[in-house]
Order: C-alpha cells, then sequence, then structure tokens
C-alpha cells in the first residue's frame, strides 16, 4: 500500500509540473517573441547557480552519510589478525578519494557556475597544453603506484596462507541452502572426500571416503566453533553451485567452486563474548533492538508473533548468487577460548561413529 | 537501395520509389535505423527501469503485499507479495536488459549509425544491408529476451554474470530451464547482431570519411565510436563462445563448466570441467563491455561540452591516446571481478596492477573535461547538464574503483552493495547521461524538431538528485557487509539498523524512476509538436549540422562537401562567429592548429 501510494503522489506531482512548464512556455513564448528552445541567458543564469546548489547537495549527501553510517562497527571492528591491514589500507583509500573528489566536483560545478554563458562573451580559444597534461598524468601514476605497492603487499601477506604455524585445518562446505564445517580432528588433517561418495542413507553428506583413516576422527558440524588466536586455514568445496563464503567480521571471502577447492586463512582475534562487550557493538545491538521492538509492535497488532530480541554473533554468509534462497543462507561462527572450544569439539561426533549401519 | 560510396551522385537513389516498408520498416537508411535502434532501447529501458523499481520496492517494504507486484507479476506474487524467485529473475533481466539492450544496443546503435555517416562524410553506412540486418537481429533479441518473463518455470535467474553451475542445472533453479535457454539464444543473437553492426562502423570510419576528413580531424564522438566497435569486435565472440559452451553443457551433456556435482539427491555425470574458466570467459566480454557501454557517451560528452562551452575540447590529442589506452587496458583487466573466484592469488595481483592503471587514462580524461569548461561560455542546454553531469558521476563511480580494483581490499566489499553503488554510478548512469545528452542535443538532426528545454531541465535536476540519492547511500550499506541479491534482508538482524537507508533509497528510486516520464512525454510528444529545428541549431562545427533539417537519402542533397578543419573551431580568434564549420576553407594565413 504503502508503495502504491508513494507512486500516486508522485504521478500527482508529475501532472502539476507539467502544467507549470506548459504556462512557462506559454509566457516564454510571449514575452520573447518565440521560444525556440535553446538555452538563453536567463536559462544559463539560473541552471549556473543550480550547478553551485548541485555542488552542496553533493557535499551535504557525503557529510550526512558519513556522519551516519561512517562508524558501522563493520567497517572499524575487524576481529581478525589481517583486518586491521585491511582496514588501514581501506581508509588511506578512502581519503585519497575523499580528497580528488572534493576538488574535482567543486572545479567542475564552479566552473559551471562561474563561466555560465552570457550574449556577447567570447570563450577563450585554449585547445592544449602539454604540461598540464603531463601533470595530470603523472599525479595520478604516483598516487597509484603507493596505493598499487601497498594493496599487493596486503594482498600477498593475507592470500600466501604459511601451513608452518600449524594452522587448525577446517572444511566449509556449502550446498542449496546452507553451510556446514567439517573439522580434522586430532590430526588435523582432513579426510578424502568427493560429493560422489555421498551416501544419503548412511548419512554420509558430505561423500568421505569411508576407507581413508584419515576422515574417521572428521567431525561435521553445523556451527562454526573457532579457538580465538589459533590461525585456521579453511578449505572451502561446494557440492551444486557456486557459493561463496562470507566473513565479512574477519574480513574474509571465498568463493566455493564445484569440483575443486579454494581456500583463505585467518586468525580470529576477537572472542563473541569480548565483541559483544565493545560499546560500538553494545550501540548497535541497542539500537537494533529498538527497531525490533517497534516491528514487533506492529507485528502483534496484526495478530503475528513478534520478533527475537537480537544478540550479536559472527556470521558466515554466502555472498554468491546461488538460488531462491540465497538470502538466507548463513552459519553462525563462535570465537571462544581454547578450552570452550575443545569443550565444545568433545561434545560432537567423530564421522566414523555418525554413520548409519544399513544393513 | 541504399546511397552507396560508389553512387557518387545521390540523385540516382531518387528513381527507386520508397513505399511504407521500406521507408520505416525494412529500411537501410542509417538515420532511420539509428531512430529504430532509439526507440527499441527506450522501450527495453522502461521495461529494465521497472524491473529496479520493483526490486526496489522489495528491498524496502520486504513482507507488504503490493498492488503494484500484483498486477505486474501476476502469479509470481500471489496476494501481492513477491516471489524470491522472481526477485532473483529481476535482478538477472534488469541487468542483461540494461547492460545489453539498452546501453549498448541503445547507445551504441543509435549514436554510431546517426553519427558516423554525417559526421565523417558519408551517404550511409558501408553496407546498409547489414546495418539493417543488425538492426533486425537486435530486435528479435529483444523479443525473446522479453518473451521468456512467460515461461512456466520463470526466465533466467542466475544473474546478469549467470555462471554456471546455477545457470546450467534447471535442478537448481526454475529459471536455468526454458528460461535460460531463451537468454542464452537471445543473448547469441544479439552479439550476431551487435558484430554485424560493429564490423560495419569499423569499415565505414575506415573507408568512408570525406575529402580532407583525416583521421586526426575526426569529431571524437567517431573516435570513441569506432575504439568502441574494435572492442566489440575483439570480445563479443568470446562471450558467444562461452554462450555455446554452456548450451553444449545443458543440452548434450558436456562438462565444460561442470565437475562433481551432487545436487537434490543425485550425482550428475559431469566430470572435469571448472564454472572458474567460464568466469575467464565471461568477464573477457564482460569488463570489455563496461567501456563498450561506457566510451559512446564518453564521445557524446567531448562533443556536446565543446559545443556548449563555446570552446575546443581541451586535449583532443590526449583524449584519443587515452580512449585507446583504455580500450588496450580494458582487455587484460578483466581478473578483477574474479580475486576470490579461486584463481592463483599471483594472478590477483597482476589485475590488480592493470586495474588501476586504466585509472591514470580515466584521470586525464576527466581532467580535460573540467579544463574545456574553463574561460568557457557555457550555454546550459539540457544536453550540456547531462553531460556536466556525466563528468560528475563519472568521477564519483570512478573513484570507488580504487577500492573495488585493489584485491585486498575487494575481499571485504565483493558482491556487497558497494559494488552496485560503483557500477551504477560509473557505467549505469554515467552512460544513461551520455545517452540522454545525446538525445538532447540530435533530436533536432534526428526528428526535425528541438526537444522542450524546460521539460529537459526538470528531467536534468530531478534525475540528478535522485541518482546521488540512490546510489551514494549504497556504498555505505556495503562498507557494512550488506551483500547484494538478497530477496530480503530480513533473514538478517544484523542488518536491521540498515532498512531505513533502504527505505530513503527506495524513494529516491521511486522518484527519480516517475519523472522519467516526464522525458518519455517530451521525446513522443516533441516528435510530433516540437518546435521546428533550424539547420543548426547548437552552432555547431561538425557535418552532421550541414545537411537539409528534412532527411534525404545520402544525406547530401549535392556533392559531399570537403573538410578544411579540425571539429573544434569554436572561438578561434580572427573569426566574427564563434565556431567555424568543418567545411570552411582556411583563410589565407590562417593555420590549423596542429592536434
Amino acid at each position: 500500500m504503502t508503495a502504491l501510494l508513494s507512486i500516486l503522489v508522485l504521478v500527482f506531482i508529475l501532472v502539476a509540473i507539467w502544467q507549470m512548464v506548459k504556462i512557462f512556455d506559454l509566457t516564454q513564448s510571449v514575452s520573447a517573441g518565440g521560444n525556440n528552445q535553446i538555452a538563453n541567458d536567463k536559462d544559463n543564469k539560473i541552471n549556473g547557480y543550480l550547478m553551485l546548489g548541485f555542488l552542496i547537495f553533493i557535499y551535504v549527501i557525503t557529510i550526512m552519510c558519513f556522519a551516519m553510517y561512517g562508524d558501522l562497527p563493520l567497517m572499524s571492528n575487524s576481529a581478525s589478525e589481517h583486518g586491521p591491514d585491511i582496514d588501514s589500507l581501506m581508509i588511506i583509500s578512502m581519503i585519497v578519494i575523499f580528497f580528488v573528489q572534493t576538488i574535482t566536483q567543486f572545479l567542475l560545478h564552479y566552473f559551471a557556475f562561474k563561466y555560465k554563458g552570457e550574449k556577447g562573451k567570447k570563450a577563450l580559444f585554449y585547445a592544449d597544453n602539454n604540461k598540464l597534461e603531463a601533470i595530470w598524468t603523472i599525479i595520478p601514476v604516483i598516487v597509484l603506484a603507493g596505493l598499487i605497492i601497498k594493496g599487493l603487499f596486503t594482498w600477498t601477506t593475507i592470500m600466501n596462507v604459511s601451513t608452518e604455524n600449524d594452522p587448525l585445518v577446517i572444511e566449509l562446505y556449502a550446498q542449496q541452502f546452507n553451510w556446514k564445517a567439517r573439522y580434522a580432528g586430532e590430526d588435523n588433517a582432513l579426510g578424502k572426500a568427493n560429493v560422489r561418495l555421498i551416501d544419503i542413507d548412511r548419512a554420509n553428506i558430505l561423500g568421505l571416503d569411508e576407507s581413508d583413516p584419515y576422515a574417521q576422527d572428521d567431525i561435521i558440524t553445523t556451527e562454526l566453533h573457532l579457538p580465538v588466536g589459533r590461525p585456521v586455514l579453511f578449505k572451502m568445496r561446494s557440492q551444486d553451485v557456486l557459493h561463496s563464503a562470507y566473513m565479512p567480521h574477519f574480513r574474509a571471502q571465498m568463493n566455493c567452486v564445484p569440483g575443486m577447492i579454494t581456500q583463505f586463512g585467518f586468525t580470529p582475534t576477537v572472542t563473541t563474548a569480548e565483541m559483544r562487550e565493545t560499546p560500538e557493538m553494545i550501540d548497535k545491538v541497542s539500537n537494533i533492538n529498538k527497531i525490533r521492538v517497534e516491528k514487533s509492535k506492529a507485528l502483534i497488532a496484526k495478530g503475528e508473533e513478534g520478533l527475537e530480541r537480537y544478540e550479536f554473533d559472527y556470521l558466515l554468509l554466502c555472498n554468491k548468487i546461488c538460488g531462491k534462497s540465497h538470502y538466507n543462507m548463513q552459519m553462525k561462527i563462535i570465537v571462544e577460548t581454547q578450552e570452550e572450544y575443545e569443550a565444545w569439539l568433545k561434545t560432537q561426533k567423530v564421522f566414523k561413529n555418525s554413520l548409519v549401519e544399513n544393513n | 537501395m541504399s546511397a552507396h560510396a560508389d553512387t557518387h551522385d545521390a540523385h540516382d537513389d531518387h528513381h527507386h520509389k520508397e513505399t511504407f516498408i521500406t521507408k520505416y520498416i525494412f529500411s537501410q537508411d542509417h538515420k532511420m535505423i539509428a531512430k529504430q535502434y532509439l526507440i527499441t532501447g527506450t522501450i527495453m529501458g522502461v521495461i529494465g527501469v521497472m524491473m529496479s523499481l520493483m526490486m526496489r520496492m522489495q528491498i524496502a517494504w520486504p513482507e507488504e503485499p503490493n498492488v503494484i507486484f500484483k498486477a505486474l507479476l501476476g502469479k509470481w506474487a500471489p496476494e501481492g507479495v513477491m516471489d524470491a524467485d522472481i526477485y532473483l529473475a529481476l535482478v538477472t533481466i534488469h541487468g542483461t536488459i540494461m547492460v545489453f539492450f539498452v546501453l549498448t544496443a541503445g547507445l551504441s546503435g543509435t549514436f554510431s549509425n546517426l553519427l558516423i555517416p554525417l559526421q565523417i562524410g558519408a551517404r550511409d553506412m558501408a553496407s546498409g544491408f547489414l546495418n539493417m540486418v543488425s538492426y533486425w537481429l537486435f530486435f528479435i533479441s529483444s523479443v525473446i529476451m522479453v518473451l521468456s518473463f512467460f515461461v512456466e518455470a520463470g526466465p533466467a535467474a542466475a544473474g546478469w554474470t549467470i555462471y554456471p553451475p546455477l545457470s546450467a542445472l534447471p535442478l537448481a533453479q526454475g529459471g536455468s530451464g526454458t528460461g535460460m535457454t531463451m537468454w542464452l539464444v537471445s543473448m547469441a543473437i544479439f552479439i550476431a547482431s551487435s558484430l554485424l553492426g560493429s564490423l560495419n562502423y569499423v569499415v565505414t570510419v575506415i573507408n568512408l570519411r570525406t575529402k580532407g576528413m583525416s583521421m586526426t580531424r575526426l569529431p571524437l564522438t567517431i573516435w570513441a565510436f569506432f575504439v568502441t566497435a574494435i572492442i566489440g569486435i575483439i570480445s563479443f565472440p568470446v562471450l558467444l563462445s562461452a554462450a555455446l559452451l554452456l548450451i553444449m553443457d545443458r543440452s548434450f551433456g558436456t562438462s565444460f563448466f561442470l565437475s562433481d556435482i551432487f545436487i537434490q539427491g543425485e550425482v550428475l555425470h559431469y566430470q572435469g570441467g571448472s564454472p572458474v574458466l567460464f568466469e575467464h570467459l565471461f568477464w573477457f566480454l564482460g569488463h570489455p563491455e563496461v567501456y563498450i557501454v561506457l566510451l559512446p557517451a564518453l564521445g557524446i560528452t567531448s562533443e556536446i561540452i565543446a559545443t556548449n562551452s563555446r570552446k575546443p575540447i581541451f586535449g583532443y590529442r590526449a583524449m584519443i591516446a587515452s580512449i585507446l589506452a583504455i580500450a588496450f587496458l580494458s582487455t587484460i583487466v578483466w581478473g578483477h571481478h574474479m580475486f576470490i573466484s579461486g584463481m592463483n592469488p599471483f594472478l590477483g595481483s597482476v589485475f590488480t596492477f592493470t586495474t588501476l592503471l586504466i585509472a591514470i587514462p580515466s584521470a586525464v580524461k576527466a581532467f580535460n573535461y573540467i579544463t574545456t569548461l574553463w574561460k568557457g561560455n557555457l550555454q546550459m542546454n539540457p544536453a550540456m547538464l547531462f553531460s556536466i553531469g556525466l563528468v560528475s558521476t563519472f568521477i564519483t563511480g570512478g573513484l570507488t574503483g580504487i577500492i573495488l580494483g585493489d584485491s585486498a581490499l575487494d575481499i571485504n566489499v565483493h558482491d556487497t552493495y558497494f559494488v552496485v553503488a560503483h557500477f551504477h554510478l560509473v557505467m549505469g548512469i554515467s552512460a544513461l547521461y551520455g545517452m540522454f545528452a545525446g538525445i538532447y542535443h540530435w533530436f533536432p538532426k534526428m526528428f526535425g524538431r528541438m526537444l522542450n528545454k524546460n521539460l529537459g531541465y526538470v528531467h536534468f535536476w530531478v534525475t540528478a538528485i535522485c541518482a546521488y540519492g540512490v546510489f551514494f547511500p549504497m556504498h555505505f550499506i556495503g562498507m557494512a557487509g550488506l551483500p547484494r541479491r538478497y530477496y530480503t534482508n530480513s533473514a538478517f538482524p544484523l542488518f536491521d539498523d540498515l532498512q531505513d537507508v533502504n527505505v530513503v533509497i527506495t524513494l529516491f528510486a521511486l522518484i527519480g524512476g516517475v519523472f522519467q516520464l516526464v522525458f518519455l512525454y517530451n521525446f513522443f510528444s516533441s516528435m510530433f509538436y516540437g518546435k521546428k529545428a533550424t539547420q543548426n541549431p547548437w552552432r555547431s562545427t561538425t557535418m552532421e549540422w550541414t545537411t537539409p533539417v528534412e532527411h534525404v537519402h545520402g544525406n547530401w542533397p549535392g556533392a559531399i562537401p570537403e573538410v578544411h578543419r579540425w571539429a573544434y573551431d569554436y572561438s578561434k580568434p580572427g573569426h566574427d562567429e564563434d565556431f567555424v564549420s568543418q567545411i570552411v576553407p582556411l583563410k589565407d594565413g590562417e593555420e590549423e592548429l596542429q592536434h
């Protein structure tokens, strides 16, 4: 209903404007002895000032967006070791962009205002200047060279996962429309797997090779628990279509591709409990809960169920279009201390014990 | 039938009597074909924009029943609540229509056809027949694309990038059945159309320039169309091959892109293929495609900014050099769409390097536009406003490319709304502005009448504010981690605090979308009732304004004029008028600038 009403209102505004323009046209053609639909000095003046106004609009919308959404916790609170590197590179890039944007938009709109046409004025015949061209070729070259170098160092550090520091190996397994995690168990080596070995009747849902000794102690879960401070190496698999494992709080993302294994590694640095206690997160959560309470009221008034209270959790989202329920393909991530992690892991069944015997 | 280069005298053609069909439908006249492209493109544009508005309404008010959905989507919106499948279909077809049908065919098709012969001094395209075939293939592909909405299981819904296996397996998604087949067939026909058109443009520009029209006297519009056509010829066949291989995988059991798939309880036979291969093939077109869309818009802008500033375009040679540099670089940057696709991280480094290089020629272009305005005598016609608007959105959108092109930063913003904001500003809105600018500027040439300028002003200012209102805040919800292509965000309480921004964005989108009706009204009413145009309303130097207002077959009634100077002699000292047409001979002692 809201949408229909808003569109109706818009259509009425439109009709009003159309009528006004018609009247405006008529007056112009009477007063100026025929309107040839080419901009005259008056048009130049009005639009010149509007250009200046538009410049202010761009600045205002920029400032508003930064003030209102610039410090969303997702942008500032990273929870992985490499996160601050990405964030600082992001901030440097943003400063460069902000600086260039402010100046070039100013020049563009200010010139459009300053040099608005007048009858009898003649423009300057100025066709070329090699020095100027050189300046604005070389300056971007230098700035970009700096960004490229810093960017590539960051990228290489993140992507070249070393196995020397004994990372915890975990498989992320994607299927329409949920995630599974497979822990490598005591031996920290994942057993062989292929979707051709999936045997639903025996509850071998990830297609593990039942004869592979490495597979026996693997643990399959529907929640991702990570011990804080230990490097994790994710091996990603997908059984059907492309998915993307997106863990925004950890500044981590990698596609899951059927037929191949992709990987991404990071070290979580902030436990879920600690993250919940940060002032930014407390603010964010209370704000979200306020919104949810409002929504719940409306829902209950309609006779539907209210919304649950929100509590912060890290999430793994699917970020590659994968079908109907793509929008709801998620898995909870819990970062905890080593002891909590081990205690949790003990409660999970190992692969060889999870199989169903079928006679 | 058409006035070929070999019939030097256009009068020969007048012996043929033109019927309604040969004049308006199966026309081989480039001016009529341009109009056909424009009108088909406009209709596709209306469809594409309506889809985006429905998506925006769904995102802003996800649970609410909506009478518009009920009316337009029928069985896909039972009780007026949009279905998740059709949301993805809207995403897919909106992208496809806007990128290919509006901004490739509608923009290039219209203005390359209209302007290449007129601005280089040719009687028509090199092959009028191929030109006609090109349009009609485009028309057929448009019809097939629109008809795919009426397929039982729904149209293609795997995103405009149609990554397999999602696009390959009907088991994965309803839209990957007949809907996807129609998408592929439509695109294959579209590519054939585009290739015929591009070949024609290239041949025409190389061979049919009038006497004196050297390459360095060409208006920048022609340079842009020429280079665009070359990029198209290089990259479109690769998409065609990808589409054909995908058809093979889908219908003939091959495994080019598929391997080891278990879906809906069964193992499929595919083995040994890789979806990443498809991504490479797709983006080998997909990225140059951005420039196929953008370069014509920039060419149009160069022309309009120079004319309306009453100044030569600043740095003509640098502009050509940057067009060529962009064209070259555009073919070696495709991997920046695939940083996290699972390809080797070293390749990511290479593509980061080439991608950020492309910022340099782009910066040169932006600065040259700004310098062209400096000390000009700006005539604020609607076309000029859209051109300035283009430079503005090109800068705003282009700058965030520095973030997305940087592989390390891309990890966190890949496939979020940040990307949506970036590419809509830098290629969507910019190219659309270029198209509007071109329409306002060359409407008198196309239809012999003027568009109403006051409606043009209303159209521009509302569009400009709404474009920023829609896409600027999107950067921020993207940086907050909101993925794109989500049917609703309500499955994630984490994003609840972004909902009010989404509502604001939708309101701007609705206002901006509905105000395009101002343009449509102006366009169709001025076509019949607009003020009659004079021969050279914008007092421009280029050759198209030396032809009579009433279209004649062969463009010039007599011999084709000779060209004596470059295209940008505006406000040249020593002349009374503030423009000197390209066909005016140099005065005694006057020097042509060595540009």
